[in-house]
């Protein structure tokens, strides 16, 4: 297995196991799983500390590729099975990854719950908008008419918003990521590890062979800079080739327009700054989608509040305290006894 | 009853009886199953051996005074060894007219019913089905009736405590229990300071209460000196000198997981979902953080399991618990842990089923759920409780079995053991031998899947362990690396170790003793579960009659014990007795090949001793 010497400064290498990647070539998850190797070596996260818990799919193979700690469990349950880790050693940095099948069709449940617990981990869902490792068949976030072997005359059924499903389970960290963007995509995750609770991050993924182009519209080398907007806190939500496009709340309703500064009498002062800590701000930046809005990436919300964990194990030091010896023939005795002689 | 003589105690003639069956039944509202605890500690206070089963409906709170609002406890006591909770009641108290239509036709010849007459109400007759009052007609003839207006006589105990009325009214239990103590000469003290303790913080319904109890007695003493009728005298039964107290299944199996916990040096968590009727697990573990123990509501069942299998990676003793339709949900996880081969704890608290069935009665009908119950081949270790005290050992048992060889254990108990009592005598946890874990620390050659030689269990690295980082999941793995492995060659190891790895724990159990009975003769009868008491009881009385009949009870269900198979061949008929359709008796058979007849019932209702006694007899043909 593989062997880590911690006196040294680990570099990227040190967190890529030495298993062979499996996935097809051309997937987006080897640049994620590079991106994730890059943010570990850049936080010197210790490789004995950090664990890797996935669910099923493509990217649930993810943890056979980190040189940490790593369980690869059952469809949908990751989150599940990561909240008892977490909650049996506090001291472990927990990233589940998952996909938008295993997060949000089979896995819903546990996602909204380990989201609303507030539980700290990590939770990494690459959204392709396809099953890949059944052979393509659509997905809770496919378009409508996605044709695929279950829907050959297209599917019927409105996709989810997995940020939008996020906030709405109370989630205190929201962000945004994507595969082709290895310099970005770390910063993100090193936002999403530094956030103390539950950090969601969508990390729109291309399935080069069920679902390939799917995200070009926005993600596309000549069409990026104008269908993307990456969202700082305190920085005015400007976007553009020419960084001439801002976002602003319309006059008299809660609803965003795209300005072109300097026309209309418009100036950069009447672009809206992004407030990670505004939950409303990030709703409208999560529902914004193409043509006619850019795609929000980065941090859209964060504002940390207790975490479960936390709390579980304040409750236990507190029963501890009052009890501090408890004893199992105490217990066995207590209540009504007598004695037969 | 089965015997009795008549003795005079202090003036008043008393008849002594050797058993009693004492049924209290009201609406799910009346405080029945509060009253049958005070009558059973009391009982237990003065020296009788018994056995309890109360039965309650699903509802919560049923429309008052329907039939399907009943709710009863059943109490057996005697001055002889008690093993069942009594095959028909000889006292039935009805609070109300639905209490006593559900109930009367279970009270033996003869025996004596008590009833509520102010609750006999026209409205509460007909709620109740009943067209003319029963107390009146000819319905109760054949038994002994005393009628007191128990809530109009309860209403005066208590007026000087300046209760509201429907506080009031809520005493006519103690009522009614003090009247039962006065039947059997029971001493009330224990349930004045009982009370006393219980309403601390409200002195005046305590007062009420034990007003009511007192009302009660008085009530029956009035009637005795009126020369209506009389008390009885229950004697202390011979009873194993030690220290006693009475226990819930539910409590065994949570003191012994505690228990377990320590002995293995582990800290639990506990992950459970809400279900009747093993949710009280959930409640119990759930007071005692002060051993460390972490306890978590999870969002579903899968959730449940899952966690308790994610602490368990964690390196904590993962446990979860459910009964039939939830152990159905987390039967993937369960399978998971069987491939990682992390330890697991799953309780079944078995109910009637299939499908929600009958939440609040017993069956044992999830033998092959615990067994075969999985996709692929995927033994795990299932052991099973047979009284409400035995959930205990069971408990401590299924940690050991589970830490030792890294698996997967299901503890199969049921409504009934999980909500009936016992006297118990109290073991001393310190006696009880340690079984600690050693997570692996270091090692220069490491695997995740190195076995032990002996127990083929894989070691137990946990996350946290510097140089021990690794991965495993779900797919299959390399026998010697643990990294994925799809080979063809390999797979067959792994399931052959997998396999061998739990067939293996026989040699670990204890072997298969006779419960009652000789080692060899005419006939064994086995059983296993809940079911030991009316077994062991008609055993006991065929054997009385010089057959040559045994009983065997098992309680580890998989692996089964080494001896068992050479154990049954030496009886010439086999009986397997069970709550199902014939589980046990399918996995005997395919085991050793031997020719067993099913005794089986399913009915939601524990086995009377008269029928297992009359099946047994059918067998030997008299």
């Amino acid at each position: 297995m593989n062997k880590v010497t911690p006196l040294e400064k680990l570099t990227v290498k040190d967190y890529a196991s030495d298993q062979e990647v499996r996935w097809c070539p051309g997937c987006g998850d080897y640049s994620i799983v590079r991106a994730m190797q890059k943010t570990l070596a850049d936080l010197q996260s210790s490789p004995e500390k950090t664990v890797f818990i996935s669910g099923i799919g493509c990217a649930a193979r993810f943890p056979y590729y980190m040189a940490t700690y790593g369980f690869h469990t059952i469809h949908g349950r990751a989150a599940a099975i990561a909240t008892g880790t977490k909650l049996a050693n506090p001291d472990l940095d927990i990233w589940v990854i998952s996909g938008d099948g295993d997060s949000l069709s089979i896995g819903g449940n546990h996602l909204m719950h380990v989201l609303r617990r507030n539980v700290d981990l990590q939770y990494i869902l690459f959204n392709n908008e396809i099953y890949g490792l059944t052979k393509g068949q659509y997905s809770p976030t496919s378009k409508i008419g996605t044709r695929s072997p279950s829907t050959p005359m297209g599917s019927l059924d409105s996709p989810l918003s997995a940020t939008l499903f996020a906030l709405g389970c109370g989630a205190r960290f929201v962000a945004r990521g994507i595969d082709t963007q290895p310099k970005y995509l770390p910063e993100v995750f090193k936002r999403a590890q530094a956030h103390k609770g539950a950090s969601f991050v969508e990390v729109f993924q291309n399935c080069i062979v069920y679902n390939d182009g799917v995200f070009d519209n926005f993600t596309a080398k000549d069409v990026a800079a104008d269908r993307q907007i990456q969202v700082e806190h305190g920085r005015p939500l400007i976007f553009g080739k020419e960084q001439n496009k801002g976002l602003r709340l319309k006059a008299g309703k809660i609803e965003l327009e795209v300005i072109t500064i300097d026309e209309n009498g418009t100036t950069e002062e009447d672009v809206l700054l992004h407030d990670e800590t505004n939950k409303i701000l990030a709703t409208l930046l999560a529902q914004m989608e193409g043509p006619n809005f850019p795609v929000a990436i980065g941090v859209l919300y964060c504002d940390p509040s207790d975490t479960y964990e936390d709390a579980v194990h304040a409750q236990l030091t507190a029963a501890k305290k009052e009890n501090p010896s408890p004893n199992v023939n105490d217990l066995l005795r207590s209540g009504t006894t007598w004695t037969v002689v | 009853m089965e015997g009795s003589i008549a003795v005079t105690v202090e003036g008043a003639i008393r008849e002594q009886v050797e058993d009693v069956v004492v049924r209290f039944a009201g609406d799910s509202g009346d405080g029945v199953q509060i009253t049958g605890g005070q009558f059973t500690l009391t009982t237990a206070l003065a020296g009788n051996d018994l056995s309890t089963f109360p039965d309650f409906p699903a509802e919560i709170r049923a429309p008052q005074g329907t039939t399907f609002g009943v709710s009863a406890f059943q109490i057996h006591f005697g001055s002889r060894e008690i093993r069942t909770a009594g095959d028909a009641p000889d006292v039935l108290v009805a609070l109300n007219p639905a209490a006593l239509k559900v109930n009367l036709a279970d009270l033996s010849k003869g025996g004596l019913i008590i009833v509520d007459s102010g609750s006999f109400t026209e409205r509460n007759l007909k709620k109740a089905g009943y067209d003319d009052n029963p107390i009146e007609g000819d319905s109760v003839d054949g038994f002994r009736l005393i009628t007191a207006d128990i809530t109009k006589n309860t209403l005066e105990a208590v007026q000087e405590f300046g209760l509201s009325q429907k506080e009031a009214v809520r005493c006519k239990n103690m009522y009614a229990l003090g009247l039962v103590y006065w039947l059997y000469s029971r001493e009330r003290a224990p349930t004045t300071s009982w009370l006393k303790e219980k309403f601390g913080k409200r002195p005046e319904i305590a007062n009420a209460n034990i007003a009511a109890v007192n009302a009660g007695h008085a009530f029956g003493e009035t009637i005795e000196a009126s020369g209506e009728t009389s008390s009885y005298e229950v004697l202390p039964a011979a009873i194993e000198p030690g220290l006693y107290r009475t226990i819930t299944g539910i409590e065994a199996i949570s003191y012994g997981l505690v228990a377990g916990a320590q002995k293995a040096e582990l800290r639990m968590t506990f992950a459970g979902y809400p279900i009747t009727p093993a949710s009280a697990i959930l409640h119990t573990l759930s007071k005692l953080k002060q051993f460390d123990i972490i306890t978590f509501q999870a969002e579903d069942e899968i959730a449940a399991v899952g966690a308790a299998l994610g602490a368990s990676y964690a390196g904590t003793l993962g446990v979860t618990a459910s009964s039939g339709p939830g152990i159905a949900l987390k039967t993937e996880t369960i399978g998971l842990a069987i491939s990682v081969e992390l330890p697991l704890i799953v309780i079944n608290v078995q109910r009637a089923g299939p499908s929600t069935g009958l939440p609040t009665k017993t069956e044992q009908s999830d033998l092959y759920q615990a067994v075969l119950g999985r996709n692929a081949d995927s033994s795990l270790v299932v052991i099973s409780a047979s009284t409400p005290a035995d959930n205990f050992e069971v408990a401590i048992e299924a940690v050991r079995l589970a830490t030792k060889y890294m698996t997967p254990v299901m503890i199969l108990t049921d409504g009934y053991l999980a909500n009936a009592s016992e006297p118990w005598i109290i073991p001393d946890a310190d006696k009880i031998p340690k079984f600690p874990v050693n997570f692996l620390s270091d090692e220069t050659e490491f695997s995740p899947v190195k076995r032990d030689p002996v127990t083929l269990a894989r070691n137990w690295p946990i996350p946290g362990t510097p140089n021990l980082e690794h991965r495993i999941g779900g797919i299959e793995k390399s026998y010697d690396t643990g990294n994925i492995s799809y080979d063809a060659a390999n797979h067959q190891k792994m399931t052959d170790v997998r396999k061998n790895k739990i067939d293996n724990i026989a040699n670990d159990i204890p072997e298969q003793k006779v419960a009652r009975g000789d080692d060899t003769g005419e006939i064994a009868v086995v059983g296993w579960g809940s079911t030991f008491g009316p077994i062991t009881r008609a055993v006991q009385k065929i054997r009385a009659d010089g057959y040559k009949v045994s009983h065997i009870h098992l309680r580890h269900i998989w692996p089964l014990p080494i001896n068992l198979g050479s154990l049954l061949n030496n009886f010439k008929k086999i009986i397997v007795a069970e709550m199902n359709t014939g589980q046990l008796i399918t996995i005997l058979r395919s085991e050793y090949l031997v020719d067993a007849q099913g005794l089986n019932k399913i009915s939601g209702q524990p086995f009377k001793v008269s029928e297992v006694e009359e099946a047994i007899r059918k067998s030997m043909g008299n």
